[in-house]
């Protein structure tokens, strides 16, 4: 297929993703904000820690005056000036669509070409959190709605297999992010029994990434920051862990190679990391320092994408 | 003063004098127009354009920053032709491509039609759109027009006039496809009443005709492509609606590149050999080594491998001058001197200004006439004489006379109207009709249909979709 074909359907997926992570921190957020101050909740932090795990926080300063949950809303949902806000990530999936049109199914195309019409009737509003909340809920409807299409309508050839590699990439970055911003109330020095605040940061984490009830069925115990990060980084069985991304992403790319007959460096890069997850442990990792693995897990993260673009979307 | 015109439905020139009046074509369908509550109407109307809007189906207006997306607005009530009528067209449309396939061979090779006076050679010669690099060139089968868009309007039971020939990048194909999909979807019953003939054929004659046009020297599953300037361009929609469903690859000129005169796309498989381009951008910004240099949307060296005959061109580069206005008032000298024949489709009897007694003429008749600008299109720049103000009348004339060379006049036709929705109910609008000829090396095809375009405002004789035209399904009745 035209490398650029694949480029657009990698990066479309990958707004697809974006979207809906950045409307999952929002969502954890308001959470959060609607608890008593006593826990964690009713001031300005969490919408601090929101704009840090989304990014650009370096774009939102020059624009608001302050962080509050009204500057952050705007920011992350609607801000035409935030290139990872929901709209512009609704509206980059858009002109990336429009452009591959024939490589969709009409499933794909018409998930994101309505997402796109009906946000016009959100922008501009104020909407109270109840609102903002529905909001919400309909940008991970759509993400759904368009990840399900690609599932379930598309051909199973390189085209899919660009789409997956796209999800894959996007969501080991925003698993990643969060546990970038978050790590200090996950080390142990920072566990005290009963300690509220850091309880409802941890459900908070476990939330942004869809994984609260999860973590229950898995490890069938109380939270314990620990195994948060287990769960989040080793995990194979919980779909946002980094362990699983890798899997997917080794799959994919294995897929690609096999159907080209050639292997290179982004299924070198993607092995390796792959075998590097599987032999470690939550322990070995927090003897060596959490926040460091996080950072370095980033960079490689970073170098395979720039590898896939290189070997195939160029 | 309004003009009378044909209304298609009735059959006479003032519609409205009889309203039982029908002819037969149209007799199961105004039963339905008489019989269906309102209500039925409105909510197929939305539905349609729910439709459109849902599958993208959409256009861009330049110099409209506020929507740079906007819908054509379809029309229900659908444009009928009998058999005999779009038999006749049919054959008139052959023979007239045929014409202009002849004459452009001739003028980029023996001049023929040049020495014997049938066309002045300074017309051929200055024209913007002729391009000296086709000169002695042998076009890959001879073929220099493959997708022509015809443009005909219509003044009475028998009178089919053409106005204009597109001869560079018809576009419009995809309306006349996604028109008949809306109208099969909403109104199922309507088909039944009708023997419509199909028009969804359209893409595998286009496919074949693109395949039989490739380079002899070509693998025999020859490559094809479709090239678009890209999201940006006002037709995108139908570029990647045609690539769809011919089933190849739309591609950019950023995923072409050429290498010892041999076309290539890059893709995630490594460089692949391309073998036919239809091409949907102008000659001017195919190659920037060769034409305009700021051209972002061209390929470097396509015109070289286009010269050496390792890939295909459709159309091929520099027809522009057989849809150059002032050649199309020589067409049925055209016609005559190349096919041997009389012209079956009769030209709109036309002025050129460039001839001094027929300049004196429109000058003195401005108020009657229409003027269009010979390299114009999509309706900018033309005077419409009977709908302008006196103030526009004065300063078009200073302009006429300032560069009458640049312009020609006809009268102002009376087009026919057929019956279209407006706010007020259904009411007669005028129309044209553009079917697609498709010329292969193997043979010409012709798809029974075509794009038909409705002037939405009352009186309007201006159907282009940049002036606020709208179109309808255009149904061939097989018998």
């Amino acid at each position: 297929m035209l490398s650029r074909t694949a480029d657009n359907l990698y990066w479309l997926s990958r707004y697809a993703e974006r979207a809906d992570f950045v409307a999952r921190i929002l969502d954890a957020a308001l959470r959060l904000s609607a608890l008593p101050a006593n826990y964690g909740g009713a001031d300005a932090n969490e919408w601090e820690s929101a704009l840090a795990s989304a990014g650009n926080i370096d774009l939102f300063r020059p624009l608001y005056d302050s962080v509050n949950e009204h500057t952050v809303r705007d920011f992350l949902a609607f801000s035409p000036n935030n290139p990872s806000s929901i709209r512009s990530c609704l509206h980059t999936a858009r002109e990336n669509a429009r452009s591959v049109r024939t490589a969709l199914t009409s499933e794909m195309w018409e998930a994101i070409n309505e997402a796109y019409l009906h946000l016009r009737s959100f922008e501009g509003r104020d909407m109270t959190r109840e609102e903002f909340a529905r909001f919400l809920d309909w940008v991970k409807g759509v993400s759904l709605a368009f990840d399900g299409s690609a599932y379930r309508t598309m051909l199973r050839n390189d085209a899919y297999w660009f789409t997956r590699l796209g999800v894959a990439i996007e969501r080991a970055d925003n698993t990643a992010r969060i546990l970038d911003v978050k790590y200090h109330v996950l080390l142990p020095e920072t566990e005290r029994v009963g300690g509220s605040l850091d309880y409802f940061q941890w459900t908070t984490i476990l939330r942004e990434v869809s994984a609260l009830t999860a973590y229950h069925w898995v490890y069938r115990e109380s939270i314990k920051p620990w195994l948060v990060a287990d769960l989040l980084i080793l995990n194979r069985e919980m779909p946002r862990s980094l362990a699983n991304c890798y899997e997917m992403l080794v799959r994919n790319l294995d897929r690609v190679a096999d159907a080209y007959g050639r292997r290179g460096p982004s299924q070198r890069l993607a092995r390796g990391m792959l075998a590097k997850l599987d032999d470690l442990t939550v322990d070995e990792i927090f003897a060596a320092g959490l926040h460091e693995f996080i950072e370095e897990f980033i960079a490689e993260n970073n170098r395979l994408g720039a590898a896939i673009v290189e070997q195939y979307l160029g | 003063m309004p003009l009378s015109a044909f209304d298609e439905m009735t059959g006479i020139q003032e519609s409205g004098l009889d309203p039982a009046a029908v002819r037969e074509a149209y007799a199961a369908l105004k039963t339905w127009l008489d019989t269906t509550p309102p209500e039925h109407f409105d909510t197929r109307r939305s539905q349609a354009e729910l439709f459109f809007r849902r599958i993208g189906i959409t256009f861009a207006v330049y110099g409209d920053n506020e929507s740079t997306e906007r819908l054509i607005p379809f029309d229900i009530i659908p444009r009928v032709l009998t058999k005999p009528e779009w038999g006749f067209l049919e054959r008139g449309l052959k023979q007239r491509v045929t014409a202009l396939n002849l004459f452009l061979a001739d003028i980029y090779g023996p001049q023929e039609c040049i020495k014997a006076g049938i066309i002045p050679g300074d017309l051929v010669y200055r024209n913007p759109h002729y391009r000296l690099e086709m000169r002695d060139f042998e076009v890959p089968h001879g073929k220099y027009v493959h997708i022509a868009g015809i443009d005909i309007v219509r003044t009475g039971e028998d009178q089919f006039f053409v106005l204009e020939d597109n001869a560079r990048t018809p576009s419009g194909v995809s309306y006349m496809l996604e028109n008949r999909e809306v109208m099969l979807r909403l109104f199922p019953e309507l088909f039944s009443k009708h023997r419509v003939s199909p028009v969804e054929a359209y893409p595998d004659a286009l496919l074949a005709t693109l395949r039989s046009l490739a380079p002899m020297r070509a693998a025999r599953d020859p490559s094809v492509v479709l090239l678009t300037p890209g999201r940006f361009n006002s037709a995108f929609y139908e570029h990647s609606f045609l690539a769809d469903k011919l089933g190849v690859d739309l591609v950019e000129a950023s995923d072409l590149f050429t290498k010892d005169d041999v076309v290539y796309m890059r893709t995630t498989e490594g460089p692949r050999r391309v073998d036919v381009i239809y091409r949907r951008i102008d000659d001017d910004f195919l190659d920037p080594l060769v034409f305009r240099p700021d051209s972002v949307l061209g390929v470097p060296g396509l015109m070289s491998a286009y010269q050496s005959g390792s890939v295909t061109l459709a159309n091929a580069v520099g027809t522009g001058i057989a849809d150059d206005k002032a050649v199309y008032s020589y067409m049925p000298e055209i016609v005559r001197f190349f096919t041997g024949e009389e012209p079956i489709l009769h030209n709109v009897p036309t002025w050129r200004c460039r001839e001094k007694d027929a300049l004196n003429y429109v000058l003195s008749n401005l108020g009657d006439l229409v003027v269009k600008e010979v390299n114009g299109s999509g309706g900018y720049g033309m005077l419409v004489g009977p709908h302008a103000t006196k103030r526009e009348i004065e300063e078009f004339g200073r302009k006429l006379r300032h560069a009458p060379d640049g312009f020609i006049a006809q009268p102002t036709l009376a087009l026919s109207t057929c019956p279209t929705f407006v706010a007020s109910g259904v009411a007669p609008r005028h129309v044209d009709l553009r079917p697609f000829v498709l010329s292969g090396a193997d043979e010409i095809r012709i798809v029974p249909g075509g794009l038909t375009r409705v002037a939405l405002k009352e009186g309007s004789l201006v159907v282009n979709s940049s002036q606020g035209g709208g179109t309808k399904d255009t149904w061939v009745l097989d018998g």
